[in-house]
């Protein structure tokens, strides 16, 4: 009986807890203690694999010997920062990086919502369904695979070439061109995302309220104007949100498919800030100079995450946080 | 309601182009498993579009009696399977903490987890930290670092946030412990979002290869897409102990790589049916609600 009386008195702060929030103590701790214990997996998760390494960010200041400490031995100021200031090499990757990270934005962005309004003048449902189930499907393959697929399609004897070679005779031996480079990545990445990226154009699609169409016909609006004046600002919302978004993550660009991509013929283009560190890292174990460089991509990363959410919130009312 | 004959030839158009996606998308796929059945030399020739050239079942025999790739893929089913098993038990239990009002620092804790999603340690001192923590050449370094996909979390977070508080109330008159609601109540009630980050989960380490890559130097522990990198980078070991038959080739044959691609995408065209219905579910829900 006691217990619960206990329990109601808890179901009661419960329902207080919206207004007057609960502090953090022991004592709160101790009460409800299962609910708390839940956490300390993941905290420590986070702290270990997550907090660790952004603090491991130090040995960008500090000289690092392979086997000691993690946080490094000895301070050394803006060394590491200068050398890469003064690295023309990596500048031509920071350009190579703004360069692929533009044109995936300029050409995969608009892809998906040209490809929603396409799918969105389909009549037959069964054919609509058949093109979105066969656009999702590269989104689920790992990133080695795709860069198979384009290695072998690119290749001298690949698909790509035969078409290629009967209409221009020659071959084009597009991996080992750094011109081609570019074109390759933003078109792989526009085969695996198109698909996908679209499914949220699709809902807000769905959502446009119907009624606004038929007044629009009646009021003598073709197809071409409901799209222009209806459909289109109905799913501007989400375009800004998505276009904000995508540009918090400029500086990412696909590591991992470059790195699986590019090879020393097409250095020129492909090599990106990411794999330069990781050359410069792992292969030449500069840890330290690696990290500096690392870490000012972080941080602009980041400085382009918290404007794209500012702008956001003030423009569209709508943001991450 | 009459339609304009620009709008009718806007819709065969349509229909033609919708088309032509449907099959720039689906012939890479066709592509490599015309290869996979074709010979060499015609593959080399530049003869094998969509159609097998040379058909032969004899590839498929010799990567399929390879033990190399056998040990490779047995490793990415260990991988994936503990991976997954470890980041449902931990994403559950900090999803469903963080759902619930009477956390205190609710707030503190969901933003100490938000932050990992926009700043990272970066390559390099997450490298130390593995080499550190004398994870490298262990499955650990495979399944433990990205036990917790904050994405995920989030996912999960609305969809327990969502579920009727007067379940939990009911169940905790009845005397029923934080644990005892969480399994006898809510985990049962939840098997959608279960389902869903099992196999966001599961595809996610399926196709990963880079910690591999990174963190492990034995060929016998690796997984099947870095034994499938390393086919397709044309790598002839050199990193490692024990030489393999394939390995022994300095240009892999495209017809090798075509069966080792087909058959490492396999699991997932087969679960691709279901996959796509929980995905399309999954990233709904994240992004109403972030």
């Amino acid at each position: 009986m006691e217990q619960v009386v206990d329990t109601q008195a808890q179901g009661a702060a419960v329902a207080s807890d919206t207004k007057t929030k609960n502090k953090l103590s022991l004592k709160v701790i101790k009460k409800d203690w299962q609910l708390y214990s839940l956490l300390v997996l993941p905290m420590v998760y986070l702290i270990i694999f997550k907090y660790v390494p952004m603090a491991g960010n130090i040995i960008a200041f500090r000289k690092f010997i392979p086997g000691g400490s993690i946080f490094g031995e000895e301070w050394v100021g803006l060394h590491y920062i200068q050398m890469f200031i003064m690295d023309a090499a990596f500048w031509h990757v920071f350009k190579n990086t703004l360069l692929i990270s533009t044109y995936t934005l300029l050409f995969c962005f608009p892809a998906p919502i040209i490809f929603a309004l396409l799918l969105n003048e389909l009549t037959s449902k069964r054919f609509k369904k058949f093109v979105q189930t066969a656009s999702y499907l590269p989104h689920f393959l790992s990133v080695v695979i795709v860069s198979g697929m384009v290695l072998q399609l690119t290749a001298g004897n690949g698909a790509i070439n035969s078409i290629v070679h009967y209409l221009t005779g020659e071959k084009i031996f597009f991996i080992q061109e750094a011109s081609w480079f570019r074109s390759i990545y933003v078109g792989s990445e526009m085969w695996q995302g198109m698909g996908w990226g679209a499914i949220l154009y699709l809902a807000a699609l769905t959502n446009i309220d119907q009624s606004l169409y038929e007044a629009a016909k009646i009021d003598g609006a073709n197809r071409w104007k409901q799209t222009i004046h209806i459909t289109i600002p109905g799913i501007l919302p989400t375009i800004i949100t998505l276009l904000i978004l995508n540009i918090g993550q400029l500086m990412a660009v696909g590591f991992e498919k470059i790195l699986l991509l590019y090879n020393p013929l097409n250095y020129d283009t492909s090599d990106v800030i990411s794999t330069y560190l990781y050359r410069i890292g792992l292969e030449s174990s500069n840890f330290s100079y690696a990290t500096a460089i690392g870490l000012f991509e972080a941080l602009i990363g980041l400085t382009l995450v918290f404007s794209a959410n500012y702008l956001s919130r003030k423009l569209t009312n709508n943001s991450l946080w | 309601m009459k339609e304009s004959t620009s709008y009718k030839v806007f819709k065969v158009l349509n229909v033609i182009i919708l088309l032509l996606i449907v099959y720039i998308t689906l012939f890479p796929f066709l592509n490599v498993v015309a290869q996979s059945f074709s010979g060499e030399a015609q593959i080399n020739a530049g003869k094998v579009n969509l159609i097998p050239q040379g058909f032969n079942l004899e590839t498929y025999e010799t990567v399929l009696t390879d033990k190399t790739f056998w040990n490779s893929y047995k490793n990415t089913v260990v991988y994936t399977v503990v991976a997954t098993a470890i980041s449902m038990v931990m994403t559950t239990m900090f999803a469903y903490a963080l759902s619930k009002k009477r956390l205190a620092g609710r707030k503190f804790f969901t933003t100490f987890a938000v932050f990992t999603m926009f700043f990272n340690g970066g390559l390099i001192p997450n490298y130390i930290l593995i080499q550190s923590l004398g994870f490298a050449n262990t499955m650990w370094a495979i399944v433990v670092p990205g036990a917790i996909s904050v994405f995920n979390m989030l996912i999960m977070k609305s969809f327990f946030e969502n579920m009727p508080e007067e379940l939990e109330e009911a169940a905790s008159i009845d005397g029923s412990s934080t644990y005892g609601t969480l399994f006898r109540i809510i985990l049962p009630l939840s098997k959608p979002i279960l389902a869903t980050m099992v196999l966001f989960y599961a595809v996610a380490n399926w196709n990963s290869w880079f910690s591999a890559f990174l963190y492990l130097d034995k060929k016998d522990l690796f997984p099947v897409t870095l034994y499938l990198r390393n086919l397709i980078k044309g790598a002839t070991g050199g990193l490692s102990t024990g030489a393999t038959s394939a390995d022994n080739l300095t240009q892999i044959a495209a017809n090798i790589k075509s069966v080792t691609m087909v058959l490492t995408v396999l699991p997932i065209i087969m679960v691709y049916p279901f996959i796509q219905k929980y995905f399309v579910t999954g990233i709904m829900l994240g992004s109403v609600k972030q």
